[in-house]
């Protein structure tokens, strides 16, 4: 392997692990703001104009705070836990084509650091991982309302995988590829064949699906139980202080912008926008307007996220695990099914 | 029984049709509700350094007032001791002497005017019982302060500004 190519992923790397931690540091300013606005307020407004340093301020705050390791823990899990969380949060971007190959010199640039086979595979998998995360450190903190947030994140992770799972093979009988690359090359511009060439005029039923199961894999309200405050103090990360805490909290918003971006790369379009090669730009400007194109969706995405926790309250336990097996997979399973019939017929 | 009002309203408990069961509506519906508040100006008051305006006949700080010759118009006649029902007035009256007629307009005036601002009510009964019109209630609202011994107001903050500074 040539040197000049380690680089150029080790940069791309950086890139990409500085941009999702600074989205997710902006995201918990925005989730403050957003909240504020939905609720007639102003929200944060003090730490610098319109309050743009507070993730600093937050940030400062958590890494000062004293640091409580309960005496009845286990040790090195309750070390692990938030360690896990946010690992599986942050690898999960390595597979998302951010962009069209960047075209510097002699040199082709690749906009997304591998390109597997199997890169909706490898999402699911790291998905999956981040689950353990959770629940080592729900075990590890040795305290009733940590494990019970710790089962229910398990559980309804488990429950959700499945109808996501099966809501992602409907849009497979589509595109016939696993590549997240090829997916999004697929759906180039906006218009082709008298139809639209985004995923989600293709299959809408399955990204509703998708979405919903997004927001249960990510733990956000209204599927919120792990962390549900008024049953569970803090759910899983009740034991947990300083910037363990941090990590368990940050790893949920890292998680929200991965899944933002994988819904805009199978379903929006990803880097693709309307008229990208009518305008007559360069390749490398279509290129650098695709990333803004992609950004903007994602930005699009985690608004949504939040528009949708200050609307809706939280399921009950028994009503997230009706709607998970009872509603959302036979309708993914009917969605299969009704892709492969339209798949034959309109071939 | 037959309901005195006509505000009795039947309540039916209808089986939900399908769109109410699909739950995807209803947060649609409540997506744009919340919507519309996000672009609604905010009802916040950035306090201190925006202030609430006050109605015309709020009850703030009091203040001691003076004629239009700049003189005290307090006589030290303790009606509004009186009638303070918190009792968080008290005064001590003095005897104006020759030479101090463009300081005190009666012969009388309060050598010692204390208001215990964490006694005062706010209630303004000071201002209705004060016959020579000396003592209104149209200050702002009372700032902070750490000890209690602070709260307790003298002349020094109670009475107005002399006219011609």
């Amino acid at each position: 392997m040539e040197l000049a190519l380690v680089l150029e992923k080790f940069i791309l790397v950086a890139i990409i692990f500085g941009i999702s931690l600074v989205t997710a540091m902006y995201s918990t300013y925005a989730e403050r703001k957003v909240a504020a606005f939905l609720q007639d307020r102003v929200g944060p407004n003090r730490a610098g104009p319109f309050g743009i340093f507070q993730p600093m301020a937050d940030g400062a705050k958590m890494f000062m705070k004293e640091e409580i390791i309960p005496t009845q823990s286990s040790g090195l899990l309750f070390i692990v836990g938030p360690s896990l969380a946010i690992l599986t949060a942050c690898i999960g971007s390595a597979v998302i084509p951010w962009g069209q190959k960047l075209t510097i010199g002699s040199r082709v640039i690749d906009l997304q650091v591998t390109d597997i086979n199997v890169g909706i595979l490898y999402i699911f998998g790291v998905v999956s991982l981040g689950v353990y995360g959770i629940m080592i450190g729900g075990w590890a903190s040795n305290n009733k309302y940590s494990l019970l947030g710790a089962i229910r994140a398990a559980s309804q992770n488990i429950s959700y995988e499945i109808a996501m799972g099966l809501s992602i093979i409907a849009l497979l009988m589509l595109t016939g590829t696993l590549s997240l690359r090829q997916i999004a090359e697929q759906q180039h511009g906006f218009w082709s064949n008298g139809w639209f060439t985004w995923n989600v005029f293709r299959q809408p039923l399955g990204f509703i699906i998708f979405i919903i199961c997004a927001f249960a894999e990510t733990n956000r309200s209204p599927f919120d139980l792990p962390e549900c405050e008024t049953e569970l103090v803090g759910g899983y990360h009740t034991e947990y202080s300083s910037m363990k805490l941090g990590f368990y909290l940050f790893a949920e918003y890292i998680n929200m912008f991965i899944s933002s971006a994988v819904m805009a790369t199978l379903y929006f379009g990803g880097f693709n926008f309307p008229f990208m090669h009518h305008l007559g730009l360069s390749e490398n400007l279509v290129t650098i307007l695709g990333v803004v194109a992609l950004f903007i969706k994602i930005i699009f995405f985690i608004f949504f996220f939040m528009w949708v926790r200050w609307t809706i309250p939280r399921f009950r336990y028994d009503q997230l695990m009706d709607l998970g097996w009872k509603v959302l997979i036979p309708l993914a399973i009917a969605n299969i099914v009704l892709t492969g019939v339209f798949a034959t017929i309109f071939k | 029984m037959e309901s005195l009002t006509n505000k009795k309203k039947v309540l039916e408990a209808k089986p939900l049709n399908f769109w109410e069961r699909a739950y995807l509506p209803a947060i649609a519906q409540g997506l744009s509700i919340t919507i519309k508040h996000f672009f609604k100006k905010p009802v916040t008051i950035r306090y201190p350094e925006e202030k609430r305006e006050f109605s015309e006949n709020y009850r703030g700080l009091h203040s001691l007032k003076r004629d239009e010759e700049g003189r005290e118009r307090c006589t030290a006649c303790g009606l509004c001791a009186l009638s303070c029902p918190a009792e968080a007035i008290t005064m001590i009256a003095g005897e104006r002497q020759p030479g101090e007629e463009k300081l005190y307009r009666e012969e009388k005036y309060a050598a010692v005017y204390e208001i215990n601002m964490l006694r005062c009510i706010f209630c303004g009964l000071c201002e209705e019982a004060c016959p020579k019109e000396a003592i209104y209630l149209d200050g702002d609202i009372v700032p902070s302060d750490f000890l209690r011994k602070d709260f307790i107001y003298g002349k020094d903050k109670l009475v107005e500004a002399p006219l011609n500074q």
